[in-house]
């Protein structure tokens, strides 16, 4: 018959350091302990309120122009957050004073930055400016025209497509609040896309997903992010075709490539 | 034209797919997609004109085009008419009374699944309350195998879901350790792989495979991934017990899923001639959920359950062990909150069920929609009444992959506990077996058997 006999606890804890997953949770009968219950409704609660979350605009604007970063403001069509969850169309365009707005910024510009809350401002007011940053010194700015900074409330992923299409830009990094996590309240993702323009599907963008510190860490971000739009610049495209090159190269590469550039 | 009129008002439809779309119970994905009805009359006027509809003109008239799309030529081609006929004269309303009744046993019911099309099934469901749903479904249980029986009645399956953000071995198999412990695990240890890269899938099934292997356990293991990654590695010999596959309920649908009708006989066909299953051939597993359509712009303004049913239409063709409808992952534009989620699920669970479907179901949520655990608890426990297959077994509900929530492996244990359930007869033979388990299956507190020592050694 069976041999049965206590989990170690040190057997325990190696188990649980081999994933962030909550195992071996205490359990209480069939349910798990008050404070494993606690955890996680705080682990929710959290998430929630990144939702909720509204971004200090006023605040991220200051920040970029003391940094001698030129920046605009916009919103999309969603007026509030309900209409923000509900209608993603809303989200994916200007509301039009914000489109007259822009339109007096259009210009020649190779890549247009865009900042989004998403759905985690929080994301944004801690990730957006260290990645900005670590892009912006490595690009040469001889060689790269970049478009005023656009902060964009209520926007969703494709409101860079109606941006970069009204700037004139050639490429549009739109750097936007993921959707949060029980364990990541503050993911930031950047999604790339080669000559935006309304219409734009996902199959023609490039993403870096979970940039945060204990996901992916800011310097590596900014080095696939300039990676990639070297690439989308090279052979004028961004979407699946340059994901299934980027992936097939090992981390060596990228960097020799980064050099190149 | 369909129509009724209420107290002097008529109220009208032009055609059967927006009579159907204004008969559906509010959700936002209707309303997004612009076809919802337009205040709480019109649609209770809809579902007055529906139940009023024959049974029949569900076979001359196509939602979706027939000459355009293969899974509207696959559900009328594949119309049973001698199936249909103890009910060939009814009205949708009739059917639910029927359906009701106590004629419609489980007999009944089963010599009637190929005599329904999604969208009869669709039709009554929307005039059906919750507790119909949950009524008519308990009466009909689909009982599938592949190394175990899944579906019995008194019996309630779990999928372990150890799911790691870098697919990082040692951390699936702890998830995959914990959920055994728990006694879940029975209807399979199915990882969604981060990484569609077939390298890493290869890892993976190997990794659950010796898994399997190595404690005996009469289960079945599965890598989430996409059906052309799985085919390659058919091919390769790796060890694939289940083929998944995302499935949608129109041919767009599935184009955007990147597969088609005869792609799935492909795999269905690769995945038999392996037999691997010892005492069936259950070779398939397919994840469903409302709004998949609408999301790629394939939705032919039909309302999203209709298509959600229309989907179990393709899946039944290919026997799965395994279908579930992942219900509230989506997000709150299709399904606002825990209320919708609710029903969606209940009407997936009750359509597949008719269908012929062994439905599971995915009881779970995304942070931005108006949901939480209790709305899950609450779902769960409903499912579990009206006799779900299996539903999720998650570490602590939290998904630290995919970022949302769904059931936790606590959870399979709080519902087998409140409704007297145990988990799929052979394996609860295994846990008892190995010292995890009691008579019924159910778990030790922490009992941890021999037999498990070289794996934790290795996790």
């Amino acid at each position: 018959m069976a041999d049965r006999r206590p989990a170690p606890p040190d057997m325990i804890s190696k188990l649980r350091s081999a994933t962030p997953a909550r195992i071996f949770l205490p359990r209480a009968g069939a349910g798990v302990t008050t404070r494993a219950t606690l955890d996680f409704q705080l682990a929710h609660a959290e998430a929630r309120d990144a939702v909720e979350e509204r971004l200090d605009v006023d605040t991220l604007f200051d920040e970029l122009t003391s940094r001698g970063l030129p920046a605009v403001r916009v919103r999309s069509a969603a007026r509030d957050r309900r209409s923000f969850l509900l209608r993603p169309d809303l989200g994916r365009r200007l509301d039009d004073e914000s489109r007259e707005r822009l339109k007096s910024f259009a210009g020649d510009y190779d890549l247009a930055f865009v900042i989004a809350e998403g759905l985690s401002a929080r994301a944004i007011a801690r990730h957006a400016i260290p990645i900005l940053e670590r892009t912006l010194s490595s690009l040469d700015r001889t060689s790269w025209k970049i478009a005023p900074i656009v902060l964009a409330e209520q926007g969703r992923v494709a409101l860079g497509d109606d941006i970069g299409e009204t700037l004139g830009a050639r490429l549009a990094a739109v750097l936007i609040g993921e959707r949060p996590g029980l364990s990541s309240p503050d993911s930031l993702g950047v999604y790339l896309t080669f000559a935006p323009r309304v219409g734009r599907t996902e199959a023609e963008r490039n993403c870096l997903s979970n940039i945060r510190p204990q996901g992916l860490a800011y310097d590596e971000a900014a080095r696939k992010l300039l990676y990639l739009c070297n690439e989308a610049r090279r052979r004028q495209l961004t979407g699946v075709e340059l994901k299934d090159e980027a992936e097939t190269l090992a981390p060596e590469e990228l960097r020799a490539i980064d050099v190149k550039n | 034209m369909y129509g009724t009129t209420i107290r002097g008002t008529r109220y009208g439809f032009p055609d059967l797919k927006s009579l159907m779309a204004k008969a559906t119970p509010l959700r936002s994905g209707d309303c997004l997609a612009g076809i919802a009805a337009a205040s709480a009359a019109e649609r209770v006027a809809a579902q007055m004109a529906l139940a009023d509809l024959p049974l029949s003109v569900f076979l001359n008239e196509a939602l979706v085009p027939y000459e355009e799309d293969e899974v509207t030529r696959l559900i009328l081609d594949s119309h049973d008419r001698m199936a249909f006929a103890p009910i060939a004269s009814l009205t949708v309303g009739e059917f639910r009374d029927w359906l009701l009744s106590d004629a419609a046993d489980e007999e009944a019911l089963a010599a009637l699944t190929f005599g329904l099309t999604p969208e009869m099934v669709a039709a009554v469901s929307k005039i059906c309350r919750n507790q119909d749903l949950i009524l008519i479904a308990a009466k009909r249980r689909v009982v599938t195998r592949f190394r175990n029986t899944l579906g019995l009645r008194g019996r309630l399956s779990s999928r372990i879901q150890p799911n790691h953000p870098t697919d990082d071995a040692r951390g699936v198999l702890a998830s995959a350790i914990d959920g055994l412990l728990l006694g879940n695990g029975d209807a399979v240890i199915g990882v969604n792989p981060a990484s569609d890269s077939p390298e890493q899938c290869y890892e993976l099934l190997r990794l659950l495979d010796e898994l399997r292997e190595t404690l005996n356990i009469p289960t079945q293991s599965c890598v989430l991934a996409h059906v052309t990654t799985t085919l390659q590695l058919m091919a390769r010999q790796a060890p694939v017990d289940l083929v998944f596959q995302s499935i949608g309920g129109t041919q767009a649908a599935n184009a955007s899923f990147g597969i088609d009708l005869a792609l799935l006989r492909e795999a269905h066909a690769a995945a038999l001639a392996l037999k691997r299953g010892t005492i069936g051939d259950n070779v398939m597993y397919f994840e469903t959920g409302q709004g998949s359509a609408l999301s790629a712009n394939a939705h032919w303004n039909c309302d999203q359950q209709t298509l959600e049913a229309r989907a179990y239409g393709v899946a039944r063709m290919f026997d799965p062990l395994l279908i579930n409808t992942v219900v509230g992952f989506i997000g709150p534009e299709y399904l606002f909150d825990g209320k919708q989620i609710t029903r969606a699920a209940l009407e997936d669970h009750f359509c597949g069920k008719l269908l012929g479907l062994p439905m599971g179901c995915d009881v779970c949520y995304t942070n931005h929609a108006e949901a939480d655990q209790n709305d899950m608890d609450d779902l769960l426990t409903l499912l579990a009444v009206a006799g779900v297959n299996y539903v999720m077994g998650v570490p602590g509900a939290d998904d630290v992959m995919l970022n949302y929530q769904s059931t936790s492996y606590h959870d399979v244990l709080a519902v087998r506990r409140m409704l007297d359930l145990a988990p799929a007869p052979e394996f609860a033979q295994w846990l008892t077996d190995v010292g995890l388990g009691d008579a019924r299956g159910e778990p030790q507190p922490q009992a941890l058997p021999a037999s498990f020592a070289p794996l934790l050694e290795r996790a």
